[in-house]
């Protein structure tokens, strides 16, 4: 592809640059008085960087033994497990605490379990919660991303250990180790990422005001004392936190994509004793407790009510979709637009580099310094109920990109490498090279991105709530309005509704890539 | 006050004729009050009825986002009201110098306090209270120092986000003052979690996270009248209760200020009042003239209603959450 | 001997690579069959590499009948060329993998599927138009490749060991049928191989790719009857 696709990557990087950086700099250009902060943000400063280390830490540290069980082991439905595993991190927040909470509260089924045993019950209040959240919602990721891989291992590699008659030991030594050094930092710090930013998890699962993040702390001081400058400060210190783990982590080598296919286990002939065989059957019979559990608990309490659920809870699904597959769409063609600069940028390192970290930009955003600053922007050239649907598929694109980015580059430069030349050398160019060489061969990842964005976006309850009215409401939104009208019934069909519509499009998407797949 | 009615409807009846019959009028409230089952429909419907104008609604998040919205805006925001503050923003408010005097004479109000602010008007109010299960917990703790005496636990909002939180921190201010910091430290072992918005909060309660929330007065009254469930019940205090005053005032800079007049004379009237009790589950500012819902009959009513002056509310704001941060934290 | 314009002309070539340098300064006449010849890692592909625009030079000129070629992107050169592997688009049938060489866009019209249709006779793939390439043996894949440059009908074809992979019988087979292709053609071919026997049995030239030089092309007979020094260690 020539000039087209470096001017089209530049755009989207342009386009990035001005809704991540350019929303914060609007926001401090309206600010009073230059930010402060108090002790109080500095203890939310600790209490992030420390839950995000030990939620990151423990997430990777558990997907190791799943991951490796699920790589050597091959059973029936071993596929669908995988997918089915990957629903928590689609989840919307909210909902997912709902189902925590089934499971782990205080009524929940592990406190009545304790209850019968005669045991006291526990507590997932306080920082434990927020760590239980972030292991439940990134655990799935971090499974995702050591799977691949030991899925990258060539099968050749497998069959010399084998021939030398490697013990899991041997193999675990030479084989593994090297791999997990390549992919566990990448894994880490991605995951270390998303823990940073959070937020609805701090505040509903930790506790008291001890369990304070910055994305939080932005969030009180835009709200209650209307403090600007303090909330573009901390949103500052937030992007600076993510850019210095992103640079301890640099150089280390990043994890092959995760949308390839992880649907065929590692053909080895290790770990066939019993004692081995038992001991992965219970890794992934527990992991798959843990993370089905709760959603199970969202399922039995909502699907009752879904027949009852009145009309604007449908209307604001339909619009949700709108918005998700809007969402989707522009996901997509920003990461296949950045992917294919970048890709063609590779003789120029450092250029291809900084493009692919404004790609990755949004995992350290404040979405809710990006709504106010849109807000700011867009406010005097345009109603804000008007701009309110697509003002979140953008932001919700924005979010998505880093997965859909970390799902399409590995592909596209595998494509490139082994096609690029042939291509190349019959002048497939510009749109023809995208439609019939990009677009057939990256199927399968770009279905997947294209699903994670659409579930992420309709499970989003974020600049919406700047924008809304009650026209535009979407499902979350809607979701939050049933339970701020007493109305817990129908929030938990709502519930429900917006968990199966969530999964259901990323299958949709997902398995639409896999079929459009032809090699 | 009927003759003050009667000049409202006066002044409703020719409303469209100097209004206009093209006019918008835009009010910002919080989202709960646009909401399906808000009384945000009921009310678009009886004011267009009677001012031929149209009503557009802007929702934002609570009272204080709401408040923060409109600074956000300033003097470019395209609102003729803002509806949904409560007197401990209201000081914050009047110092924006975004809104001008209602120039109205209020109907009398049934407001256990007096009410005479040049900008704002109260359209409904209640009381906090902890809310409890009748059949889970048959003798609720009657005072602070009970509760924190006692094995019951609590769920509570954080007041750096919520207006119920907020009302919590300043219920404890008004009636233990100088104890405050204690008693902070006494409640947090009561206290299962702290949560962003009453709707967390009222959930998990809801799902048996804890023996009480932190809600108001009214709340058993929805699960009375919408669900025939009368076990819910509010617990009195023996120091009295703190009250929520929701208020609405119009805009310095709007773009239909005799509009957003009339909307706040109809604002006191039954057509708006009567759809406040069972839609904002709240109590009117002005009871309807056939009464209150039955139901609200059964709902306890504090002997000691206790309230901050705007200003002292705002004064005291900062600190009483920084005893309740340390108080909590301890 | 042919006009200096005429032809492949590498005008004072040098490549430089990581640890790599590779000089030639030659002539290729226009409708010579020429083999590249030499030993492993000597430079035989980053020649043609160079040739056909995914190598950069580093100084000298390339020149086809006079015109510089280190402007032109390698679909625009006037060259065919034939990889080691990977030289038909998996995900694309047989036949589109052909039309590619008419039109990338892929669009084409009745007038030009009917040409694929009459290369694919020609190379013996009459019935594989709607085959994906994975369901061809090597043989077969070969042919709709060399079909496919028959229809671009580039002046110059070059081939990177494309048939390395075949047995010997089918390696001849897949030789003789390039002899043929550019003949008709009047095409110009430059085709690396580490086989000297593959030279004899098509080209009349060779060029030696040895010690960080590509020579100028020699007739094949008189090479071989005095080899040089670099081709005699390689050819043992």
């Amino acid at each position: 592809m020539g000039r087209g696709a470096l001017w089209a990557g530049g755009l989207v990087a342009a386009l990035l640059i001005a809704l991540n950086l350019g929303t914060l700099g609007a926001v401090a250009l309206r600010a009073d008085a230059p930010g402060r902060l108090g002790a109080a943000d500095w203890a939310a400063l600790r209490f992030t960087l420390w839950q995000a280390v030990v939620s990151a830490g423990l997430s990777v540290a558990l997907a190791v033994p799943v991951a490796r069980a699920l790589a050597r082991r091959s059973f029936p439905g071993r596929a669908l497990l995988i997918t089915a595993l990957g629903a928590p991190f689609l989840l919307p927040t909210l909902v997912a605490v709902l189902g925590l909470l089934a499971v782990f509260g205080r009524g929940g089924i592990v406190n009545h379990g304790l209850a019968a045993i005669g045991l006291g019950p526990v507590s997932i209040y306080g920082p434990q919660g927020v760590i239980l959240a972030h292991v439940f919602f990134n655990l799935p990721l971090a499974t995702r991303l050591i799977l691949q891989g030991w899925l990258a291992i060539p099968a050749e590699r497998f069959r010399l250990a084998a021939a030398l008659g490697f013990g899991p030991s041997e193999i675990a030594r030479h084989l593994e180790r090297p791999m997990l050094r390549e992919v566990l930092p990448g894994a880490f710090l991605v995951i270390f990422l998303i823990c940073l930013t959070s937020f609805a998890v701090a505040l509903t699962l930790g506790g008291g005001p001890r369990a304070t993040t910055v994305e939080l702390a932005i969030y009180q001081a835009f709200r209650l004392d209307f403090d600007l400058g303090r909330a573009a400060l901390l949103a500052l210190i937030q992007f600076g936190l993510c850019a210095v783990a992103a640079a301890l982590a640099w150089g280390v080598a990043s994890p092959a994509g995760f949308g390839a296919g992880l649907d065929r286990p590692v053909e080895r002939r290790d770990g066939g004793s019993l004692m081995l065989k038992a001991q992965d059957v219970a890794l992934v019979a527990l992991a798959a407790a843990f993370l089905l559990t709760p959603l199970a608990a969202v399922v039995a309490r909502g699907l009752p009510q879904i027949t009852e659920l009145p009309a604007p809870v449908w209307q604001a699904a339909g619009r949700s979709l709108g918005v998700a597959l809007a969402s989707a769409g522009l996901t997509i063609a920003c990461a296949l637009a950045l992917a294919v600069a970048v890709v063609r940028l590779a003789p120029r390192p450092r250029i291809a580099g900084a493009l692919e970290g404004v790609g990755l930009m949004a995992l350290a955003a404040s979405p809710l310094v990006i709504g106010t600053g849109l807000f700011l922007i867009l406010f005097p050239v345009l109603r804000p109920t008007a701009a309110a649907l697509p003002a979140t598929a953008l932001v919700n694109a924005a979010m998505a990109l880093p997965f859909a980015l970390r799902a399409l580059l590995p592909a596209l430069r595998e494509v490139e490498a082994t096609q690029g030349r042939l291509a190349d050398s019959l002048g497939l160019h510009g749109l023809a090279r995208l439609r019939l060489l990009i677009l057939p061969r990256l199927a399968r990842p770009l279905g997947f991105a294209a699903g994670l964005a659409a579930a992420l976006s309709m499970g989003d309850l974020g600049v919406i709530v700047l924008f809304a009215d009650a026209q535009t409401a979407t499902l979350p939104l809607q979701l939050y309005r049933l339970m701020g009208a007493y109305r817990m019934d129908d929030a938990a069909g709502a519930a429900f509704l917006l968990l199966a519509a969530s999964l259901t499009l990323f299958w949709i998407f997902d398995r639409g890539g896999r079929l459009g797949a032809r090699n | 006050m009927r003759t003050t009615q009667l000049a409202t409807a006066f002044l409703l009846a020719t409303a469209p004729l100097c209004a206009g019959a093209s006019q918008t009028l835009t009010i910002y409230t919080y989202d709960s009050f646009v909401s399906d089952w808000g009384p945000g429909p009921v009310v678009r419907e009886a004011f267009e009825a009677v001012c031929g104008c149209t009503v557009d609604f802007v929702a934002a998040g609570d009272g204080a986002e709401l408040l923060a919205r409109i600074q956000l805006e300033g003097t470019r925001s395209r609102a003729d009201i803002v509806l949904g503050l409560d007197t401990n923003l209201t000081a914050r408010a009047a110092a924006t110098g975004l809104f001008a005097p209602h120039e109205l004479e209020a109907p009398s109000l049934d407001l256990p306090v007096a009410w005479d602010d040049p900008l704002f008007l109260p359209y409904d109010w209640g009381w906090f209270a902890f809310v409890h299960d009748r059949a889970r917990l048959p003798e609720p703790p009657e005072s602070f120092d009970a509760l924190i005496d006692s094995d019951v636990s609590i769920l509570i909002q954080d007041p750096r986000s919520s207006t119920p939180g907020l009302g919590l921190v300043k219920w404890v201010e008004a009636a233990h003052g100088d104890r405050a910091a204690d008693i902070w430290a006494g409640l947090a072992p009561r206290i299962v979690t702290v949560t962003r918005g009453w709707s967390e909060a009222y959930g998990l309660f809801l799902q048996g996270e804890a023996d009480m929330v932190l809600s108001y007065t009214t709340s058993p009254a929805y699960h009375l009248i919408a669900e025939d469930d009368a076990t819910k019940a509010a617990a009195p205090f023996d120091e009295g209760h703190y009250l929520q005053i929701e208020v609405a005032g119009m805009l310095a800079n709007a773009p239909n200020p005799d509009l957003a007049r009339d909307f706040l004379a109809f604002m006191l009237t039954e057509d708006f009042q009567s759809a406040i009790p069972t839609t904002n589950w709240m109590y009117p500012a002005v009871t309807p003239a056939e009464g209150l819902p039955e139901g609200f009959e059964t709902l306890m009513r504090p002997e000691t209603s206790l309230l901050f002056s705007p200003e002292e509310a705002a004064a005291i704001r900062d600190a009483a959450i920084e005893r309740w941060r340390d108080g909590l934290a301890r | 001997m042919a006009r200096a314009t005429d032809g492949l002309h590498l005008q004072d070539v040098e490549i430089r690579q990581e640890g790599f340098r590779l000089t030639a300064d030659w002539t290729v006449a226009e409708g010579a069959r020429v083999a590249v010849l030499g030993p492993s890692g000597a430079g035989k592909s980053t020649l043609l590499g160079a040739i056909a625009g995914f190598v950069a030079v580093s100084a000298g000129r390339i020149l086809w009948a006079g015109r510089d070629l280190g402007l032109l992107t390698p679909g625009d050169r006037p060259l065919s060329i034939l990889f080691q592997d990977q030289n038909l688009f998996p995900h694309l049938t047989v036949a589109q993998n052909l039309g590619l060489a008419l039109r990338p866009s892929l669009r084409l019209d009745r007038a030009e599927w009917a040409r694929v249709a009459e290369a694919l006779e020609r190379v013996g793939l009459g019935e594989m138009e709607a085959r994906r390439p994975a369901q061809l043996s090597g043989g077969q894949a070969g042919r709709a490749a060399l079909a496919r440059a028959l229809l671009r009908a580039r002046p110059l074809l070059l081939l990177d060991e494309p048939f390395a992979a075949l047995g010997p019988a089918l390696k001849a087979e897949m030789l003789a049928l390039v002899a043929e292709i550019t003949a008709e053609a009047g095409a110009t071919l430059l085709m690396v191989t580490h086989d000297p026997r593959d030279a004899q049995a098509i080209t009349d030239q060779v060029i030696v790719v040895a010690e960080g030089a590509a020579s100028a092309p020699r007739p094949i007979a008189e090479l071989f009857a005095d080899p040089p020094e670099a081709l005699r260690a390689y050819l043992g």
